[in-house]
């Protein structure tokens, strides 16, 4: 009986906190200004300025993810290898940037990468012309790469430290090379962690709009931008909400998908 | 063909400037049953780590059928290991895990099919193939970690305390199967265990190892009945160790009682270990042992009884299938040739008898 009770600050917490807000969407999402039912605002995706952000929001997702991952991957194992102690402070150095204000990175960066920033200030040194980075989507890129690798990082770590030695050391001793002892042992054993870690960046990165706002000067429409301008500037809530509902749709159907894979994985693994 | 299948040659290996192994040299023949006994930490696993090729030797070579190793990368050795704890891939089935060599080995199909099947016959887990690991008992596991390092056929199987996670009775039985699995493969194994009872029951030859040196080499029978030194003795199997001083050749005295043996060479008057099995001591009438003593406990083990009796200021260990009741008095009696005589140790690693 009691237990029930230990709960009910979560459920409260839920109800307030994610369950109401959805239903909000969901309401505003479904209705025109005058209150009526609508599908205008979903399908709203549909139209050919809102399919560009969509697709170019996916595209820019997914580099940052790829690039995430091709970091975090090689990185776990490196740490693996390295016979270090303070493994824990490479974490700490990786995951430090998590401490600060995230806008407060993206507007450092901003005057990094800007014209007469810092980095080609220092390119000048070498003779290299001015590249024109920022406010292009590599810029954009760059910014989710560096916003979100620690989600990355820290789930692929986990995984990769948590292979026990003797395994390796078996498929060693059954003749196989390092990279097959990657290819074949680390890699799928690590598997649920590059799931999670894609998962934790892929969303945020579909989902963002500080990152293209500051990085891509305004220029750059992501379907995060749109969203926000339709909230904040058009002030057209059903809009926004409609075009958050579909984006959220998208994301469900990715999560069932790698929740299908992940499970798939459990039971069975083809080799 | 050479005879020695595989050569240690004078191995040293320390870890962060602890000394693990010194100066180890050891040769072993084709077809043997080699078993690496000793205590805990005394570096048996680092040398089947060293014979695999995990662990680098800081000096000396490892020689396969004559050739160095020493440096050749695990993977190119014609050696497998079956590991304590199993070691199999959790994200593989019974079959998949068995294939792992084959698949890398790029062997066709068919090969590897019949392997499998071959393999899980020899082991007794037909029709196991597609379970996963983490769905066996321990002692299914380790048969599959067995039949995963045969199917490669190599020359020498290595064993690392295959049996240490398995009950008694489950041991027992592994331990007839392993010996059964040896004969049927005709293949070198090198076991590494601290149980002195298993390394007796399945050795060929067994090496028995302190602090990073080898104590003795030999038969199990050897080992058993003729101890180098007092480290072995009491290793292996149960033994009253004694410190005694040898007045001249085949007569010893501890505590000042004379004792007829039947070694010699050890000097006049020279300090020695002394060692006699439990099962050796023999319980006489009173008046026709050698000394007399009180029984002070009666222990029944199964097959004998186990009694310690006090007689010239020493408890001693008598096995025997007689009873006899505490505080009866006796005489105690050793023939000749079941003493032991042994050379005190020259270093204080194998000192195990404390000289009152
Ligand atoms: N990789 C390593 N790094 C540091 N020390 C090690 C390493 N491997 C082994 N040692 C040390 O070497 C000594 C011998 O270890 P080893 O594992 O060979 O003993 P063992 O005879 O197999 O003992 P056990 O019966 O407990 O398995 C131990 O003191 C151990 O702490
Ligand atoms: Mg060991």
């Amino acid at each position: 009986m009691k237990r029930k009770y230990i709960a009910a600050p979560y459920i409260i917490w839920m109800s307030a906190f994610i369950v109401l807000p959805l239903i909000f969407v969901a309401y505003y999402a479904f209705t025109d200004k005058a209150g009526g039912f609508t599908l205008k605002n979903i399908t709203a995706i549909l139209d050919p300025l809102h399919i560009k952000a969509t697709i170019l929001s996916l595209e820019l997702s997914l580099a940052c993810t790829i690039l995430c991952l091709l970091i975090s991957f090689p990185l776990a194992l490196v740490l693996r290898r390295l016979n270090m102690n303070n493994k824990g402070i490479i974490i700490l150095i990786m995951i430090l940037p998590m401490w600060m204000n995230s806008i407060l990175r993206i507007l450092a960066l901003q005057m990094i990468l800007s014209k007469n920033g810092i980095l080609n200030m220092i390119l000048s040194w070498f003779g290299i012309a001015p590249l024109s980075i920022i406010n292009t989507p590599g810029a954009i890129v760059f910014g989710m790469v560096y916003d979100f690798l620690p989600y990355m990082i820290l789930p692929i770590y986990n995984a990769v430290m948590d292979i026990d030695n003797d395994l390796i050391d078996a498929a060693k001793d059954l003749g196989a090379s390092n990279p097959s002892v990657i290819w074949r042992i680390i890699l799928p054993l690590s598997k649920l962690g590059i799931i999670s870690g894609i998962t934790m960046v892929f969303i945020p990165c579909l989902t963002s709009f500080v990152i293209p706002d500051i990085l891509g000067g305004g220029k750059i429409q992501l379907l995060g931008n749109v969203i926000e301008q339709e909230f904040i500037t058009s002030m057209n809530w059903h809009l926004g909400s409609g075009l958050s509902f579909a984006l959220m749709i998208f994301v469900v159907i990715g999560l069932v998908f790698s929740e299908k894979q992940e499970k798939k994985d459990r039971e069975s693994l083809v080799w | 063909m050479l005879e020695n299948i595989l050569s240690l040659n004078n191995i040293t290996k320390s870890f962060d400037g602890e000394l693990v192994l010194e100066d180890l040299s050891l040769d072993i023949k084709r077809n043997e049953f080699v078993t690496l006994l000793g205590p805990s930490g005394c570096g048996k696993t680092t040398t089947l780590r060293i014979i695999a090729g995990f662990v680098m030797p800081d000096q000396g070579s490892v020689l396969l059928e004559g050739e160095d190793i020493t440096t050749l990368p695990t993977e190119k050795r014609c050696i497998n290991t079956v590991f304590q704890k199993y070691a199999l891939f959790p994200h593989m089935t019974v079959a998949e895990n068995i294939a792992f060599g084959l698949k890398i080995k790029k062997k066709d199909d068919d090969y590897i099919r019949q392997k499998i099947k071959y393999a899980l016959e020899l082991v007794n887990l037909t029709g196991f193939e597609k379970r996963k690991p983490r769905s066996l008992s321990g002692g299914q596991q380790q048969r599959i970690a067995i039949a995963r390092a045969i199917v490669n056929e190599p020359q020498i199987l290595l064993l690392d305390e295959p049996l240490g996670a398995l009950d008694l009775k489950l041991r027992q039985d592994m331990q007839k199967e392993l010996i059964r699995l040896k004969k049927e493969l005709g293949i070198t194994f090198i076991y590494v265990t601290h149980d002195q009872e298993e390394a007796l029951t399945m050795s060929d030859k067994i090496v028995v190892m302190n602090q990073g040196y080898i104590q003795q080499i030999g038969t199990p029978e050897d080992i058993y009945n003729e101890p180098q030194n007092a480290f072995v003795a009491d290793f292996i199997g149960s033994a009253n160790l004694l410190a005694g001083t040898m007045i001249h050749d085949e007569l010893v005295s501890i505590n000042d009682v004379r004792f007829d043996c039947v070694d010699k060479g050890f000097g006049n008057n020279k300090p020695v270990d002394v060692v006699i099995r439990p099962e050796d001591v023999e319980i006489r009438e009173k008046g026709q042992g050698i000394f007399p003593a009180v029984v002070t406990s009666v222990l029944f083990k199964g097959v004998h009884y186990e009694i310690f009796a006090k007689g010239i200021g020493i408890d001693w260990m008598i096995h025997t299938t007689a009873y006899h009741e505490v505080g009866a008095e006796i005489d105690l009696y050793v023939k000749p040739f079941n003493i032991q005589i042994m050379n005190k140790p020259e270093s204080e690693d194998e000192a195990v008898i404390q000289t009152e």
